[in-house]
């Protein structure tokens, strides 16, 4: 049983779990932040998707322990002072969300995306949102919020 | 017409209202009851009570509405769309709107949802109905208030005016409404004059999706709650003989290992305590010998369709003569494996058993069904239980069936803590509720250029096709004609599946009749519609797909799909299908990429009715057609001795944004009652891809999945 603590959406929280606790379940069983989710556990579906520094990370193979000194952003955090972020904006206008289940995962991924490629072609958009599962197959609006967002960084 | 789906009903037995002591009136109705297909028996309003009812509208003195919507979200859209329909006709801006689950610990469990693509269909006219009731006892306040009869005020956008001209707000006169009885010669508006039915209206809990709130049935905690894993038998047939625990009790956090039946329970303070704590077990499982594999499911399979005993699902003249007299016989058979519903978010539930109640939360589709088996099972009084649905992280037709609420249920009640029971994705994929394996067997005479008979065998696994099914098209459209089913009973489990049957049969059938189109050298869209054209409607009850309105889509998707007038890199193929109410036509574009086919685009035309709301009636239909091509390119779940092959997303392939194509979707204008839209777009999928691939390659298709004879064409395709 570890003792450490994690940064999280800009707050630094003590966090009391096992070594070998995937950052999954630390977020979401320890520290009540269950918009991030669980899909496959194998790093295969990415609706486990956060931020570790900026990058899009799942969440699900990677010990919380090893995660100290590193700035972890989760859904929860992704809008700024109520503000929400132009991917979430994106997101509404063009109504992406089926069940909604995998969409917190698109979504981090998509803004890791687009802070690094801010003018993305519709390929590198599919390439970059490939690895996000959405079993209700909302894909179609995925891509184009991508692209929208993309113009409203 | 019967397409119009009238219902019979009687306002009283649905409607009943009563004044808030907070202010204002709250309206409670019982849609699902109100709208059986036959008149229900009347009921005396005094017995009614507010336990009774699935829906409520709530009008306070600010004049401001908030429907609770009666139906748990799956993804389908009628937390959204149905309070659409009560909105418009209580004629208030959709802005002044909220909407909430209805509230939850109900202990009537009335709330039951419509499967099968059915809310919309059944709720379309006492959704309207209420709206409208509620709207003539706001005008009757209204005119009372005034001294003046009512029927010269009118309402609109939430104010009421008469006629001179003077205004009341709804909320000036609910607390008056609320002390009328309830009329029952409320008008439905027309049409042309709807202000919110028609309009895009975005997801009522876009926010909360998009910001990460704690919706699920995964989400939900409970104080003291303990987080479960379950070990099952690994494969069908297979019995618990012992285990040792010795190593899952060391595991830090896990607090309790317990059996029930041939399952093992392990307790933990999270999540992953308990799926390590599952992991330590060492279990002995033994069997009774009958453990199946996939080629075992395919003789007994084959067997059927090869003279087994088949039932007669439906016979049209006689199809061994059409076959005797014929020039020409064809012959196809069509295959496709088992598929797991995968949803998103894994199968969960949340159980505490106490002495007083029974506490469950979580996402199933079936509340009612799953209480009373619980109750069952617990020997407890139905009034005990006490059941929260959750919002569903996708449903598919897995969470119909409540195997894991069950399992959650008698952990509590063994344990004695509140539990919520996990399965991960293996377990989700392993214990599963599948699509089965089918065979389709189709044969065709053809004679003078014209189908003269139509013989289909279904062989399948534990059940068979159901309803009216048998009487789809090409019923009633050959003159010769006959279905017959049967199947093979296994011990894998297996049910719905998002458009159970005839996700697989479409795709036979409108394969086939690409075929047939090919033999007589006429177009693919020509044969159907001249098909059509022998369709006596309204002659044959069973026969519900309408053939005017299967043309009429039909000829949508050819013209917006530019059908016959594609460049000469891009193949084309075509398939129309009937299901769930709604018709359906689909034009597949399919390129070629280093001799490969890649599925770019897919025009569809539906006509599902008057289209409630438009973006999230597109979102279905973009889901649907998605859905199926990537079931039909990859779904693919073998067995070996009883145990599924692929338990988690390495080895099991769903499609993926890179591999989908673009949905353009068109709806049929008409002013018909709505019809649904979770279903219907997905069968005629595969078949329109199929149809594409064979122009494309030279390819036919005959098995499901494609990827497996794609994978022959080059080894460049990952299968
Ligand atoms: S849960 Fe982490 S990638 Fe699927
Ligand atoms: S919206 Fe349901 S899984 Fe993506």
């Amino acid at each position: 049983m570890g003792n450490y603590s994690l940064k999280v959406n800009g707050k630094t929280v003590d966090v009391v779990a096992d070594d070998d606790t995937p950052l999954l379940w630390v977020l979401r069983d320890e520290l009540n932040l269950a918009g991030t989710k669980f899909g496959c556990g194998i790093g295969q579906c990415g609706a486990c998707t956060v931020h570790v520094d900026g990058e899009a990370t799942r969440s699900c193979l990677l010990p919380a322990a090893a995660m100290e000194g590193k700035e972890i952003t989760t859904i929860e955090g992704l809008a700024t002072d109520d503000k929400l972020h132009p991917v979430q904006e994106a997101w509404k206008e063009v109504d992406v969300p089926q069940c909604g289940y995998c969409q917190a995962g698109q979504i981090m991924t998509a803004s890791a995306f687009l802070s690094k490629n801010p003018a993305p072609t519709n390929d590198d958009i599919r390439q970059a949102m490939n690895g996000n599962i959405c079993r209700c197959a909302a894909y179609n609006r995925i891509e184009k919020a991508v692209a929208i967002a993309s113009k409203n960084l | 017409m019967k397409q119009e789906n009238k219902m019979v009903f009687s306002r009283r037995n649905f409607i009943r209202t009563s004044a808030l002591a907070s202010g204002g009136i709250i309206i409670g109705v019982n849609f699902l009851g109100a709208c059986k297909e036959t008149a229900a028996p009347p009921v005396d309003i005094a017995q009614l009570n507010f336990q009774d009812f699935n829906a409520f509208i709530k009008i306070a003195e600010n004049g401001y509405v908030t429907i609770f919507s009666p139906n748990p979200e799956i993804g389908q859209g009628v937390k959204t769309s149905m309070p659409m329909i009560i909105a418009e006709e209580l004629d208030v801006p959709w802005e002044h709107v909220s909407v909430e689950q209805a509230p939850l610990n109900n202990e009537s469990f009335q709330r039951q949802v419509a499967g099968g693509s059915q809310s919309i269909r059944f709720g379309w006219d006492s959704l309207r109905q209420t709206g409208a009731t509620a709207k003539l006892m706001l005008i009757q306040a209204a005119a009372t208030r005034w001294g003046v009869e009512p029927n010269t005020c009118t309402a609109s956008d939430g104010v009421i005016t008469n006629g001179k001209g003077e205004t009341l707000g709804y909320g000036d006169v609910v607390n008056d409404a609320a002390q009328l009885e309830v009329p029952e010669n409320a008008t439905l508006k027309e049409t042309k004059d709807y202000k919110i039915i028609g309009k895009d209206a975005t997801n009522v809990d876009i926010d909360d999706i998009i910001t990460g709130k704690p919706l699920f049935g995964l989400d939900y905690v409970a104080e003291g709650m303990k987080y479960v894993s379950v070990l099952r038998p690994p494969a069908f047939g297979q019995t618990l003989k012992g285990f040792d625990d010795t190593e899952a009790k060391k595991v830090s956090g896990v607090t309790e290992v317990v059996q029930f039946g041939d399952k093992i329970a392990v307790l933990a303070n999270n999540t992953w305590a308990a799926m390590k704590g599952k992991k330590a077990l060492i279990p002995e499982w033994e069997s009774d010998g009958k453990l199946e594999s996939t080629e075992h499911h395919d003789q007994k399979l084959n067997a059927l369709l090869n003279g087994g005993k088949l039932t007669i699902a439906r016979e049209d003249g006689n199809v061994n003569k059409a076959f005797a007299e014929a020039d020409q016989v064809v012959e196809r058979t069509y295959e496709s494996p088992f598929l797991p519903h995968n949803c998103m978010e894994p199968m969960n539930f949340y159980a505490n058993v106490t002495a007083d109640k029974v506490h469950l939360v979580g996402p199933i589709q079936t509340p009612a069904g799953t209480a009373r088996q619980i109750a069952d099972i617990l020997e407890r009084d139905e009034k005990d239980i006490h059941l929260e649905m959750t919002r569903m992280g996708g449903g598919f037709g897995r969470r119909l069936y409540g195997d894991f609420a069950r399992e959650a249920a008698r952990i509590s009640d063994l344990t004695k803590k509140p539990v919520k029971v996990i399965f991960s994705r293996e377990d989700d994929m392993a214990a599963g509720t599948y699509r089965p394996a089918i065979k389709y067997r189709i044969k065709a005479s053809l004679k003078d250029g014209k189908v003269t008979g139509y013989h289909l065998k279904e062989a399948s696994v534990n059940s068979n096709m159901y309803g009216l099914i048998p009487n789809f098209f090409p019923a009633g459209a050959i003159a010769n004609y006959k279905v017959e089913t049967g199947n093979y009973q296994s011990n894998i489990t297996t049910g719905a599946w998002r458009a159970p049957y005839t996700n697989f049969l479409a795709f036979a059938e409108q394969s086939f009749f690409d075929e047939l189109a090919e033999i007589l050298e006429v177009d693919a869209v020509q044969l159907r519609l001249d098909l059509l054209d022998n369709v006596d409607e309204g002659a044959d009850e069973r026969i519900q797909y309408s053939a005017s309105r299967m043309k009429e889509t039909i000829k949508l998707a050819a013209d917006k799909g530019n059908w016959g007038k594609s460049d000469a890199n891009t193949y084309q193929g075509f398939a129309a299908y009937y299901s769930h109410n709604t018709h359906v036509a689909e034009v597949a574009e399919v390129t070629l990429e280093n001799g490969l086919p890649k599925v770019k685009k897919v025009t569809v035309a539906v006509d599902c009715g008057i289209v409630v709301n438009p973006t999230g009636a597109k979102n279905q239909v973009e889901g649907g057609v998605i859905d199926g091509i990537g079931h039909a390119m990859y779904g693919d779940l073998l067995f070996n001795d009883g145990q599924p092959k692929a338990t988690n997303f390495d080895a099991y392939r769903l499609i993926r944004m890179d591999e989908t194509p673009i949905v353009e979707t068109h709806f049929v204008e008409n002013n018909l009652s709505p019809t649904g839209l979770g279903e219907p777009g997905l069968p005629p999928a595969g078949g329109a891809l199929a149809n594409a691939i064979k122009l494309a390659t030279g390819q036919r298709l005959l098995k499901q999945p494609f990827a497996k004879d794609l994978g022959k064409i080059s080894k460049d395709f990952k299968s």
